[in-house]
């Protein structure tokens, strides 16, 4: 033994930079990117590279079980370094508004027609149902709406579609309560119950849809109509648009998983599911805004033509933002 | 010096069937990814158990916000005198909402791709196909969650604070849910539904230290060098396997389970014990001289995976 291992002459030749590697790729998890220093960039791949080559080298020239499994180590974290996420939050969240979001929402425009015609459908047949006769209303709202049922006068009705109290306390509660209400939830459920078909998302979003049927009968019978689809709109427009995404982007999962093409289906599912995610990310901060138009806006606005002209313009805000062409767009 | 070697008995083979199968368990959560430069990286997939204990840490620190944040916002509200306790509510349901949601985003979004129970737990968030993780994968495995999770814990409830035939749809929802909690378990590769969907799983953070060569410690020593002169049949006893097993030995063990090995080690290579020869010596030498033989086969082509190996 008066020569020393080749395989630890391998070893020896390139164990600096083995270091050198594992730390940048340290400090670089720790303190982010931007600690590193330009030396350190240029040298990054370098070597990564170096480090790859010298992994499967070893395999084949090493028996030091020690000296392979670290390389496999320091290889794998430099891999997901150096193919990992590289934008920081600000941007990417810029980018989310500027093309992600308007991009995934317009490509989706078969969905989001789908996810509609299930929300208005199954709304204009409760309303249909309702008017022939109010006895279906407890049908559909066995005991969600509370106190404005049938049974109420006219006066009540009207008298909950305006509001006295306009404090800042009442419209911040009135806010966060809204926050909490079901619709978040709804959202999020239908995009995330979109991979068994999509059959669970079409129910949410039907259901949904006959609640707001049955309850728009009440109002319209009693001679309210008008009143309430400002009351409804000014949020409503938001809120309604917010939960047709979601509905959109579970019936992509839906379509994913059901129709694969030429794609096996769990990849199909997960193509579909990752704008799907941008397109119910997005639907959250619609939901987010309603509530702000709720909370706020409807507590503030008692005239029914300012509600139908927020209402309006809320409309065509979101079209333009979602449907207008863009001149550059990444595509999500 | 007699030919030490024997053709492998019933028991032998036994044993070495026995050892491959512990060995596919152990590698049964080893997943292959070739990267772009043409080498095969090895991903240890996280146990099912690391990951709900990450999960559980993950509530625990998320509980631990919410009292803080509540607990601060009582105090300052306090001290503005109580007056304005409706805002108080109010902003402290809008900060638990914004924390609920997005504790797991801006975690996994984050440069380790790992919330803090995820760190502790030494795991991580990968993208399947070895490719890119985007943030749209985040964003999807986390909202699945709420299917997940918080399905079967509103049946739970719903079982629990209901009667008669609502009892029953409760139970019934809450054993269809828990399907999707308990998917990790069902399938091979550990997925809960939101990394199906997103095409994102979770690997065991790589940590593993490079620790000196055990042949180099050997190297040194030239004086002893000569003292330890293998012939070639001693050094063909045994495998690369059996060096592994010396490697892990020389590592970690105690002195007297070196002792030991070092004794069955002399009487299987017919080895006369020098007068002043210790067992690490004697181990560490065996190991090198026995890595050298092996490794100059490999060179040539020859693989000898263990002592049956001929």
């Amino acid at each position: 033994m008066s020569e020393l291992l080749k395989s630890y002459r391998f070893r020896e030749e390139r164990e600096a930079e083995w270091h050198k590697l594992d730390q940048i790729v340290n400090k670089a998890e720790k303190r982010g990117v931007n600690a590193l220093s330009d030396d350190d960039m240029i040298a990054l791949p370098r070597l990564y590279r170096q480090a790859v080559s010298s992994l499967t080298l070893a395999r084949s020239i090493s028996l030091d079980q020690n000296v392979i499994s670290y390389l496999e180590t320091l290889c794998t974290k430099s891999y997901l370094f150096v193919y990992g996420t590289r934008t920081n939050l600000m941007s990417k969240m810029a980018d989310f508004f500027t093309y992600g979001w308007p991009n995934a929402v317009r490509a989706a425009w078969k969905p989001t027609l789908l996810s509609a015609a299930c929300l208005f459908g199954s709304g204009l047949l409760a309303f249909i149902l309702c008017m022939i006769d109010m006895e279906w209303f407890w049908t559909f709202n066995s005991s969600i709406i509370g106190e404005r049922t049938p049974d109420a006068t006219t006066a009540f009705l009207e008298s909950t579609l305006y509001s006295e109290e306009t404090d800042a306390e009442g419209m911040l509660s009135a806010f966060s309560a809204q926050l909490f209400s079901n619709n978040s939830g709804v959202a999020l459920f239908a995009f995330a119950l979109g991979f068994m078909f999509g059959v669970p998302t079409a129910i949410l979003v039907a259901y949904n849809g006959l609640l707001l049927g049955a309850f728009y009968a009440l109002f319209w019978s009693r001679g309210l109509g008008y009143e309430l689809t400002g009351w409804l709109l000014i949020h409503g427009v938001t809120e309604l648009f917010a939960i047709v995404l979601a509905g959109a982007a579970g019936f992509m999962i839906g379509g994913g998983v059901a129709f694969p093409g030429q794609k096996s289906r769990m990849e199909s599912a997960q193509a579909a599911g990752r704008s799907a995610a941008t397109i119910a990310i997005g639907a959250v901060v619609m939901l987010f805004f309603a509530a702000l138009l709720e909370g706020f806006g409807r507590q503030l606005i008692n005239n029914d033509e300012v509600r139908y002209a927020i209402a309006i313009g809320t409309f065509v805000l979101w079209m333009g933002y979602f449907y207008l062409p863009r001149a550059r767009g990444d595509q999500p | 010096m007699s030919e030490t070697r024997t053709a492998p008995t019933k028991a032998d083979r036994q044993a070495r069937r026995q050892r491959l199968a512990i060995n596919a368990r152990a590698t049964a959560l080893d997943r292959k990814l070739v990267t772009p430069e043409g080498a095969e990286l090895t991903l240890k997939l996280s146990s099912a158990g690391k990951r709900a204990g990450a999960f559980i840490i993950d509530w625990i620190i998320i509980i631990l916000i919410f009292i803080v944040i509540i607990f601060a916002i009582t105090k300052i509200s306090e001290g503005l005198g109580r007056r304005g306790d409706g805002i108080a509510d109010a902003l402290a349901m809008l900060v638990i909402f914004a924390v609920r949601n997005f504790y797991f985003i801006f975690f996994e979004i984050g440069r380790r791709a790992a919330t803090p129970g995820k760190r502790l737990s030494g795991v991580r968030v990968a993208s399947r196909n070895g490719g890119q993780l985007t943030a749209n994968a985040i964003l999807a495995r986390n909202f699945v969650r709420e299917v997940e999770v918080f399905m079967p814990l509103f049946y739970l409830l719903s079982t629990a604070f209901s009667a008669g035939v609502e009892t029953w749809i409760s139970i019934f929802g809450l054993l269809w849910s828990g399907l999707f909690l308990f998917m990790p378990l069902l399938n091979k590769d550990k997925l809960r539904l939101g990394d199906l969907i997103a095409g994102t799983w979770v690997i065991e953070t790589p940590k593993k230290k490079l620790l000196g060569d055990i042949a180099k410690t050997s190297g040194k020593m030239a004086d002893a060098e000569t003292k330890f002169n293998f012939t070639a049949e001693q050094l063909d006893v045994y495998g690369i396997h059996e060096l592994h097993i010396l490697e892990n030995l020389l590592r970690k063990s105690t002195k007297e389970v070196k002792a030991s090995v070092a004794e069955r080690i002399r009487k299987k290579i017919d080895w006369e014990r020098l007068p002043d020869e210790s067992d690490i010596d004697f181990l560490r030498h065996y190991y090198a001289g026995l890595r050298k033989n092996l490794e100059q086969k490999l060179l040539l082509g020859q693989r000898k995976a263990d002592k049956f190996d001929t």
